[in-house]
């Protein structure tokens, strides 16, 4: 499991935990997240900019 | 000579760099930046201390890796001092750069307001990396902060500092936090969670000046009390980056003017961020940034592109209040529709036939976030 950060806002998004609250299951590879989800805190499409690993 | 020459390399510079890249492999690309051009998220400028983050571990690439991942020249410290829209070339103190476009990307400068006292200038604020890094050093061993400004970013700010554990006092002359966005209600709500975080609110009231101390300063209100702080930080406000297309007769009004194709008034020159006023709108956030540099990549590949701004909440910073807003166009007929809830309040500003035209979320009311964006109509069509 890894997280990732968006490098816009600081966001972290967590494959561990996953963002139950967006539908998105605890467990979810950010491989798996659609190509249509944007950032929940800034906004930025997934396809737009690169999430950093970061653990 | 650059076929394209930005000048920037924050989100904006950087941004459009890479749309562009994507559709033209081959056009050489220039990116000239008055700082270092290390790349870093500026939304965690006022989140950062907290999360214990130093100025280097916000920078996210460096000038080199920018350069090597798009392909392009990326000169840091060029501040550009003159355009000359006629020989189509920039100077800077150590050269000219010829252009075939260019694209202005020059940022925002943050203002003071007006003050009296002897320490005025040493009022801090913090809009870029190197800003950061001094505002931390400034930080060590100090405990109280005067924040001037309770809007998104000063209260992000008090946020942040009464998190990491500093005494924060904010002064706004208006009687609610964030008041260019919420409504009363709402505002009161905010605010209420901000004291019970711990930060100290002087609404209503305005900084009249500021002075050293022997330990601190003195900041005195124009109601005559005086408080007392290590240090004082203001984010009153920004103010686009005109100066440079002003002089090279470019037209500017609040921001340097620009179509829906991101085009000044010189067709060869180009503006988005929170230098630009796009169609009337100074919109110095991330998400009118992203969809801009989407839309100025194609054109200055050669496919003329219009820029549309969808429905854009911004989300506030303030894990004491959890908060979105996506604020009606200024002038908006309709009004305010209030519904508190237990841990949250929502407010939905309504035009007169019904229609959702911008809201408010704070606490619990955050989760309607997604369902109300949807019902919301797109800043620029
Ligand atoms: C503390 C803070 C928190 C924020 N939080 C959020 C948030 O949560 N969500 C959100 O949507 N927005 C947020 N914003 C706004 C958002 O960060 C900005 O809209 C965005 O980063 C602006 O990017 P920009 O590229 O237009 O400007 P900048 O990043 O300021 O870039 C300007 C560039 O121009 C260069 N430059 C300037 N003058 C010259 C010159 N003469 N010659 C050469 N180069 C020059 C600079 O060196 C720099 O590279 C926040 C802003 C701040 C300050």
């Amino acid at each position: 499991m890894h997280k990732y950060q968006c490098i816009v806002c600081g966001f972290i998004y967590d494959e561990a935990v996953g963002m139950p609250e967006e539908g998105i299951v605890a467990g979810t590879r950010w491989e798996d997240i659609p190509a249509d989800w944007s950032c929940p805190d800034c906004g930025v499409a997934k396809a737009d900019f690169d999430m950093l690993q970061i653990a | 000579m650059s076929d394209v020459l930005i000048l920037g390399s924050g989100l904006a510079g950087y941004t459009v760099a890479r749309e562009f890249r994507k559709l033209a492999p081959d056009a050489s690309l220039t990116l000239l930046s008055a700082d270092s051009a290390a790349f870093y998220s500026k939304p965690m400028l006022s989140n950062g201390l907290a999360a214990n983050k130093t100025a280097e571990s916000l920078a996210m690439k460096s000038a080199e890796q920018m350069a090597t991942e798009l392909k392009a020249a990326v000169r840091p410290g060029s501040r550009v001092e003159q355009i000359d829209p006629v020989r189509k070339v920039v100077k800077t103190a150590s050269g000219e750069y010829p252009y075939g476009k260019l694209v202005l990307a020059l940022g925002a400068d943050p203002f003071t307001p007006p003050m009296q006292g002897d320490a005025v200038t040493e009022v801090l604020t913090v809009n870029d990396l190197s800003d950061y890094g001094r505002f931390r050093a400034a930080l060590l061993g100090k405990r109280s902060v005067i924040l001037l400004g309770g809007g998104l970013i000063g209260c992000e700010f008090a946020n942040d500092l009464v998190t990491a554990g500093f005494e924060v006092t904010v002064i706004d002359p208006m009687q609610w936090p964030l008041s260019r966005l919420l409504p009363q209600a709402a505002g009161e709500f905010m605010m209420r969670q901000l004291e019970t975080a711990g930060i100290t609110l002087r609404l209503g009231e305005q900084a009249a000046a500021v002075n050293r101390t022997a330990v601190g300063y003195q900041v005195t209100l124009a109601g005559g009390d005086v408080l007392e702080a290590d240090l004082v930080l203001s984010a009153i406000g920004l103010r686009p980056r005109i100066a440079l297309a002003a002089a090279a007769g470019i037209k500017t009004a609040r921001g340097i003017v620009v179509d829906r194709h991101l085009q000044t008034s010189d067709p060869a020159i180009f503006a988005l961020g929170d230098c630009a006023e796009v169609e009337g709108l100074v919109l110095p956030f991330v998400l009118p940034i992203m969809n801009a540099a989407r839309a100025l990549a194609p054109t200055l590949a050669g496919t003329p592109t219009p820029v549309r701004y969808p429905a854009m909440p911004v989300v506030v910073k303030t894990p004491a209040c959890p908060t979105v807003v996506s604020p009606p166009a200024i002038g908006s007929a309709g009004e305010w529709r209030i519904e508190p809830e237990d841990g949250g309040i929502a407010a939905s500003f309504m035009s007169e036939d019904g229609a959702l035209l911008g809201f408010a979320l704070l606490g619990t009311a955050t989760a309607r976030k997604q369902a109300l964006t949807g019902a919301l109509p797109p800043v620029l069509a």
